[in-house]
């Protein structure tokens, strides 16, 4: 394996030599004499140590370093900014030999098809993204599943019946995020409401302090968030506030504050489609997974009394089994606009371009 | 009102990593250095104060550490700039692009380690005061100490030996040089004591302020840390103004949000630093202002004639 961070790529023709060294000296080692299939190419947009998001993508890749053994070889390159620095990585990645490479952020969606274009033999995969071409999957985990679950625990735990939401970008995926966790609440509390702090960021742990600091100041007694950084809950934890864990189990920063966490796991999936570039059966597909094929997963519930963790666990059945859809009609929005009918569900249309609070969203969408 | 208690205890505690760099860096500059790498400076002390904090279990020596680390590579910064004669810009931007690298290097083995944070202090009856009581008694220690260190920089600058002698090298080094004294041995301290309180500022961040280890955790602070310096057109007392301005708009702009103003999120996390240059431009529309106290020699390199 090797690993270019992005600081190692600015002197990129150092990196490359010393990448290219490291691999001549491992190929001449005999237990390595085998051809290598295939190599693996990922790129995060924090680092691997963020123990959220990208620390998930990342065991994600180890997944598929256990299962294909010296077939396969896999490289990141770390803390990638969303921006031009994304398109030349990619294009790196995809000139040195990487026959699958997943991108895994949002905004790697347009450098990504860029590239793509241009190396059509190489197959690519977009996490969070919608745009596909013949050579480009895109796939993407349904977390409001898990936000629908966290709260309705939330609602349950909630004294003031005010939660307080730590989030990042304005974007469908964290508004989705938002909207489920208030219908959560709704479903266990009507009169619930949560309080939204943008911070503009994936990734300031400094930043998400504040902002929880400053939801709690306004009568917040839950705690959750949609960016990287364990900040928010070890905040709430100092506050004796109760708090979820945001895409990896964070229960060793706040013991006594974590409820749950909704997990991303994507090993499962790399794995699969790691195999299909193997078996030559690789097709562009659009993946959106949740509780039931086991993408989202909840962490153990934990700071929560029997029967409110027993709900929760009812909750994810149902999800699971079909029988509760967390975008079930009526839904209104903000605006009192019916935006699903009483016995409809919003279709996955409707919830990939999400740009609306529902009703009981307590604050005006940035847009 | 508890609110407004609140709120300020988040002000001071975002203002006062700002408070320790800023100070630094001002002592850095009034002695004729210009040190770009308050940043790194900063990431080392994090790294260093949470990595001893974890190991030792001790918050206190691990600000100590996170000090002595700040200090270690503005020790390195003097050798190239002071010894060398290194370009000063160049070298100060190299030392933070050197410093994150190297502090996500060292913390990889700290990702995920809680630490035992720094208490606020207690004071019984005192603490308990409504409103003021929590914000005058009840804060960590190094709050008052970032208070202290700056008046006694304030003192130093203005009203002893030492200050004039390092404000002598700061606007003329020639001059200095002239009459007796070490130029570099001037600047060497003055530099190691700005490393050392830009160190103490990392080291606060990653055990007060969030108690944790994230690579690239200080996110900035150190270049608002240097516009600030600016922004007090080198005068310690106008930089607690600057701090706590900073420090009370990213603030204010969470709650303003919490509160529901319809105002989008993203011109608030724009708003500090708005605010920082409207100073910067206003303040620089004096020249003559600026002239009064800006170190005359600031960024020049010195070749001893003899």
């Amino acid at each position: 394996m090797q690993n270019f961070t992005r600081r190692h790529t600015m002197l990129s023709l150092a990196g490359l030599a010393a990448g290219a060294a490291m691999t001549a000296a491992l190929t001449a080692a005999p237990q390595t004499a085998l051809a290598q299939d295939l190599k693996v190419g990922f790129v995060y947009v924090g680092p691997v140590s963020d123990h959220g998001w990208t620390f998930r993508h990342d065991e994600g890749r180890k997944a598929i370093e256990e299962k294909f053994g010296d077939r396969v070889s896999t490289t990141f390159v770390e803390s990638v900014d969303e921006g031009a620095d994304a398109e030349r990585v990619i294009t790196q990645l995809a000139s040195t030999g990487h026959g699958l490479i997943f991108t895994t952020s949002f905004g790697y969606m347009n450098p990504t098809v860029k590239v793509a274009s241009q190396f059509p033999d190489v197959k690519f995969e977009h996490a969070t993204g919608y745009k596909r071409a013949d050579n480009v999957s895109t796939y993407s985990g349904r977390f409001y599943e898990g936000r629908y679950v966290i709260g309705q625990i939330a609602a349950k735990m909630s004294e003031t019946g005010v939660a307080g939401y730590v989030a990042s970008f304005p974007i469908p995926e964290v508004v989705r995020g938002i909207n489920s966790f208030l219908l959560g609440m709704r479903s266990v509390n009507p009169e619930a409401t949560v309080k939204v702090v943008w911070v503009n960021s994936w990734y300031d742990p400094g930043k998400e302090a504040d902002a929880a600091k400053a939801l709690m100041d306004q009568g917040a007694d839950i705690i959750t968030q949609h960016t990287d950084s364990p900040a928010p809950l070890q905040t709430a934890a100092e506050r004796g506030v109760l708090g979820f864990g945001q895409a990896s189990d964070m229960i060793q920063f706040a013991p006594e504050t974590q409820m749950t966490a909704i997990i991303d796991d994507w090993g499962p999936y790399y794995v699969a489609r790691t195999q299909a570039v193997l078996d030559g059966t690789w097709e562009s597909s659009d993946t959106w997974d949740g509780l039931a094929p086991g993408m989202a997963v909840m962490a153990p519930y934990t700071n929560i009394p029997d029967d409110v963790a027993a709900m929760a666990a009812q909750t994810v059945a149902d999800i699971k089994s079909g029988a509760v859809h967390p975008f079930q009609g009526p839904i209104t929005d903000q605006a009192g606009n019916v935006v699903v009918e009483e016995g409809a569900v919003l279709d996955d249309g409707a919830l990939l371009t999400m740009d609306y609070y529902v009703e009981g969203v307590d604050g005006v969408l940035p847009n | 009102m508890e609110s407004l208690t609140l709120i300020t205890l988040s002000v001071i505690t975002a203002a006062t990593p700002l408070l320790f760099a800023a100070t630094g860096e001002l002592v850095t500059e009034k002695s004729g250095v210009l040190n770009l790498g308050v940043e790194g400076m900063m990431i080392m002390g994090a790294v260093t104060g949470f990595g001893v904090g974890v190991i030792t279990g001790n918050p206190f020596v691990g600000v100590l550490a996170g000090t002595a680390a700040g200090a270690a590579m503005a020790g390195l910064f003097a050798f190239l700039t002071l010894g060398l004669l290194a370009n000063q810009v160049a070298t100060g931007l190299a030392l933070t692009i050197f410093g994150i690298g190297l502090s996500a290097l060292v913390g990889k083995g700290f990702v995920g380690v809680t630490v035992n944070a720094m208490q606020r202090i207690e004071i019984p009856i005192l603490t308990d005061i409504p409103v003021l009581g929590p914000i005058l008694f009840g804060q960590d220690p190094l709050v008052y100490f970032s208070f202290i260190l700056l008046g006694a920089t304030a003192f130093v600058i203005r009203k002893t030996r030492v200050g004039l002698i390092l404000r002598a090298v700061g606007d003329n080094h020639d001059a200095a040089h002239a009459i007796g004294y070490s130029v570099v041995l001037v600047r060497s301290l003055a530099v190691l004591f700005g490393g050392a309180c830009c160190g103490l500022a990392g080291a606060y961040l990653s055990l007060v302020y969030t108690p944790l280890w994230a690579e690239n955790m200080t996110a900035g602070r150190g270049w608002i840390a240097l516009a600030l310096v600016v922004f007090a057109t080198w005068r310690p007392g106008r930089l607690i103004l600057g701090a706590y301005l900073f420090g009370g708009i990213t603030i204010l702009q969470l709650h303003a949000q919490g509160a529901g103003w319809g105002v989008p999120s993203q011109i608030m996390s724009m708003l500090p630093y708005i605010a920082t240059i409207v100073v910067l431009v206003v303040i620089s529309g004096d020249k003559a202002k600026i002239r009064l106290n800006a170190p005359a020699a600031l960024g020049k390199i010195f070749h001893p004639a003899r």
